[in-house]
């Protein structure tokens, strides 16, 4: 179910990947909403790294992170980008369905 | 204060007529019409609750009732006519939409808070009704996957609703 994407958010980000190795170029992350559930949450996160929200269930959904650190609202088939600014553990939950949780773990 | 229709009993009763071994077995199309009229009913509760009630926390739940509800109901005329199915009415269905006309009345008679509570604890029940029809009737019974998929959907969507119900009514304590 998780679709892991490399994405170099900046042009040249491949060659600065390769000039200094010891740097991790942030990458995207996909987490599928879809029949009233979050799909599985990447388990490689370092901060830096972004997670795209995506609905493609037919009811609004959300996505809030217990910690406050982002809150981002899913209309029906419709996808938003949340930039992983700190470590930690964080919970969070569908704000519309409070029963639909997940935890992401950042690095 | 509850409203109390009978959607077990009526379901039994949906092939009236039918052998005993197969009345509880609705088909399809009947499964379409009482999942789309339980939905038509909580919609037209959530709009008396919006004109009737003034507490944010009451308002905020009927919303969510009208959103999600008719998000369903629109996925589900999608699916009947993808299917070129034709929702078939029913004695459940015309059960439920019975007694949600004389709960809509006798709501219609109350304010305050003595609405607010009234609505509430009538959604709890409704939903705890519905959720338990869906669980060990009509998903049971359903022939196609995908009507299946979408009341498993709807399930897992009620069950929310519910527990959502419960803690407002908890809170208008």
């Amino acid at each position: 179910m998780r679709l892991r994407r490399s994405i170099v958010l900046a042009a040249g980000g491949g060659a600065l990947l390769s000039a200094c190795p010891a740097m991790a170029v942030p990458h995207t992350y996909i987490v599928v909403i879809d029949k009233m559930k979050f799909g599985p949450t990447p388990s490689q996160l370092r901060t830096g790294d972004a997670i795209v929200w995506i609905n493609r269930d037919f009811l609004r959904h959300g996505a809030t992170a217990a910690d406050h650190s982002f809150n981002v609202d899913l209309p029906p088939r419709t996808k938003a980008r949340t930039v992983l600014a700190k470590r930690g553990t964080i919970p969070f939950v569908c704000r519309y369905h409070p029963g639909m949780r997940g935890t992401l773990v950042v690095k | 204060m509850i409203y109390k229709f009978a959607l077990f009993t009526a379901a039994a009763t949906v092939m009236a007529g039918a052998p005993a071994a197969a009345a509880a077995a609705p088909s399809d199309p009947q499964i379409a019409h009482i999942a789309y009229t339980a939905g038509v009913i909580d919609i037209a509760a959530g709009r008396q609750a919006l004109a009737r009630s003034h507490n944010r926390e009451v308002r905020s739940f009927a919303q969510q009732m009208i959103r999600d509800h008719q998000a369903v109901n629109g996925k589900a005329l999608a699916l009947v006519k993808k299917l070129h199915v034709t929702p078939a009415p029913n004695p459940t269905s015309a059960s439920l939409q019975k007694d949600a006309n004389a709960t809509l009345r006798r709501l219609s008679r109350l304010h305050g808070r003595t609405y607010d509570r009234a609505y509430i604890n009538n959604e709890v029940a409704y939903h705890r009704t519905v959720n338990g029809a869906l669980e060990s009737t009509l998903i049971p019974a359903a022939k196609n996957g995908e009507l299946k998929s979408l009341l498993q959907t709807g399930l897992s969507l009620f069950r929310e609703h519910q527990a959502h119900a419960e803690q407002v009514a908890k809170d208008l304590k």
